[in-house]
């Protein structure tokens, strides 16, 4: 079920647009605010609301990457795996990283904290090797940093 | 040496707000248009000051607008869009510009709008920008509440509406009419053009994309003229350019510089050329999906017909360095990974095409490499190369390849006949999922 406060949210983004059906994208964003990711309830909740099959709207929810629609662990970790990265020695963080978290790419930690994804260039690449983790950006990275970079998020 | 895009930035510094940016002349050029100047006469100054599109491009900014319907008869709204997706692997200058003063990149939106006489505009932000955002949506406010943006802006009649759009990912919003698909809640896979989107874009509606360092240009021509701008270049191109470089140098960066300053320049003044220990080997001048240029390139001028001139494409203008314990094969076999992932899969030859590629190069870097296979590479570079694709984007992906191909190719065979990567004893890079 759709909030009282994300259908408000939602019918600001639909009053900027001709159709409903064009905030489809803003609507799925809000939903992936509040849970984290886009579950098939919320995917159909958001479907009805903007007047579109579920399916056409889960065409465009897993066309882009920063949807969600499988569940993720309380922070994302976005590695940088484009070429200014690949240059600088991105894998040696990566193999860091799946050893500290003990996870590979696409997976999340038994305790729910991290996911991890690679992610293409963040555009940041004179402060390369980088990688983001929720709104934060991490930058000139070395496998030295990565300990205390992780320790703050609980 | 003038700067005008970055004059007023200072990295790590908080960006101009509306009233320290009027103080330094900030907001003139829209008093100036909105007074004093046609929307027509705006057209035809930009055009003449031969600016060009700085996402890549660089077709004529003011001749783009000119293919809008303009006057009581065309359809409404139009539409104008800021392109700040900046998503070209090894591209850093939008940021430069968004984060440091966006009251800049509003008032050349402004200036845009009132050429092509839109009324609606949007900054179409990547997610990743989140700085960018956040003085962004503050500057837009500022701009509203002085009477900037809104109805009736400054008592001319023209209006303006602007809104931050961020995006959720993909390379493929960075092309103009998958950026305009992603606007509308769709897919961002381009759309067959013609349609132009100047005549049907946004929702059906006149619209123009322009990237973000072309609109932060357009405040400087109206206040200063076309003339002052075409010097500002050092050759045929005009302005000033920032460029940027990435990689095994010294101090990897992004500068404001005249249009048309060296390669070589750029590398070893700006950049600090080489880091101790490496060597230069290539380079990509203008991000991911520009042919690599060479050592005996390196004292041309970065501009777009010199660059394009040598087979590549000034692009972006943000270099890319391939240095000498780089792995060509690695570095190819990253990209391709990376424009295959990026496919929209709408067109057969790019969904199917890039995979193939990235799988050849993934094996050639194993040491798994036969030699006919560099003849299905060199065959994918035809076959998906300009003409064939429905958008840019394999061609895009297959200029690094041909030119890689080309200076590099007794790395690939060595790979072939040597049954491994010279540059990795025991590791191969591995495409990430």
């Amino acid at each position: 079920m759709l909030t009282a406060e994300e259908k408000h949210q939602i019918d600001h983004e639909i009053s900027l647009v001709p159709s409903p059906k064009n905030a489809c994208i803003e609507a799925l964003k809000i939903v992936q605010q509040r849970e984290g990711w886009v579950s098939d309830e919320s995917l159909k909740d958001v479907a009805e609301y903007v007047g579109m099959s579920t399916a056409e709207l889960d065409s465009v929810a897993t066309f882009y990457n920063l949807i969600f629609r499988r569940p993720v662990g309380r922070h994302v970790i976005l590695l940088c795996d484009s070429i200014s990265c690949y240059v600088m020695g991105y894998e040696d963080i990566k193999e860091q990283l799946f050893n500290k978290l003990s996870i590979q790419y696409g997976q999340t930690t038994a305790d729910g904290r991290f996911t991890l994804l690679p992610n293409c260039c963040l555009g940041t690449c004179d402060c390369a090797p980088a990688l983001m983790i929720d709104n934060d950006l991490y930058r000139n990275l070395t496998v030295d940093q990565l300990d205390e970079i992780l320790s703050k998020y609980t | 040496m003038e700067k005008p895009l970055t004059q007023h930035i200072v990295p790590g510094r908080k960006p101009l707000n509306l009233k320290e940016y009027e103080q330094v002349g900030g907001y003139a050029s829209v008093r100036k248009v909105l007074k004093e100047m046609a929307p027509q006469e705006v057209q035809t100054l930009v055009k003449d000051s031969n600016l060009r599109g700085r996402g890549g491009a660089g077709f004529n900014t003011g001749l783009k607008w000119s293919f809008v319907p303009m006057g009581p008869e065309a359809a409404q709204p139009k539409y104008l869009v800021a392109n700040a997706d900046e998503m070209e692997p090894g591209t850093f200058k939008d940021r430069l510009l968004l984060e440091g003063n966006p009251h800049q990149l509003i008032e050349g939106m402004i200036v845009a709008a009132y050429a092509i006489e839109a009324s609606i505009s949007y900054v179409f932000l990547r997610w990743a920008y989140k700085v960018a955002a956040r003085e962004i949506t503050q500057a837009i406010q500022e701009a509203y509440a002085a009477g900037y943006l809104g109805k009736n802006i400054l008592g001319s009649g023209f209006n303006l509406e602007m809104h931050l759009h961020t995006g959720v990912g993909r390379y493929m919003c960075g092309e103009e009419t998958a950026l305009l698909n992603a606007l509308e809640g769709k897919r961002a896979n381009p759309r067959a053009k013609p349609p132009f989107p100047q005549v049907s874009g946004l929702f059906g509606k006149p619209t123009i994309v322009n990237n973000v360092e072309t609109l932060c240009n357009l405040p400087h021509i109206i206040n200063n003229g076309a003339e002052w701008f075409k010097k500002l270049g050092l050759t045929e191109d005009a302005g000033t350019k920032l460029y940027g470089v990435s990689g095994r140098v010294k101090k990897p960066g992004c500068w404001e510089l005249p249009m048309g300053t060296t390669i070589r320049e750029i590398l070893e003044e700006h950049a600090g050329g080489m880091q101790d220990g490496y060597l230069f080997r290539g380079l990509l001048p203008g991000g991911a999906s520009t042919d690599f240029l060479v050592e005996e390139h390196l004292d041309l001028p970065m501009d777009y017909p010199s660059i394009q001139a040598a087979g590549s494409r000034m692009g972006t203008g943000t270099m890319i360095i391939l240095d000498d314990q780089t792995c060509p094969v690695g570095f190819t076999l990253n990209l391709q990974h990376f424009f295959a992932q990026e496919s929209c899969g709408f067109c057969t030859p790019c969904r199917e095409g890039l995979p193939w590629v990235e799988k050849i190069l993934l094996a050639i870097d194993k040491g798994e490499g036969k030699p006919e296979h560099l003849l299905t590479l060199d065959f994918h570079t035809k076959y998906l190369g300009p003409g064939n694709t429905f958008c840019a984007l394999a061609p895009g992906a297959m200029e690094p390849l041909q030119s890689a191909l080309k200076y590099f190719r007794e790395d690939f065979e060595r790979h072939i006949h040597e049954h491994h990567c010279p540059w990795s004893k025991s590791k191969v890079w591995q495409p990430s999922i």
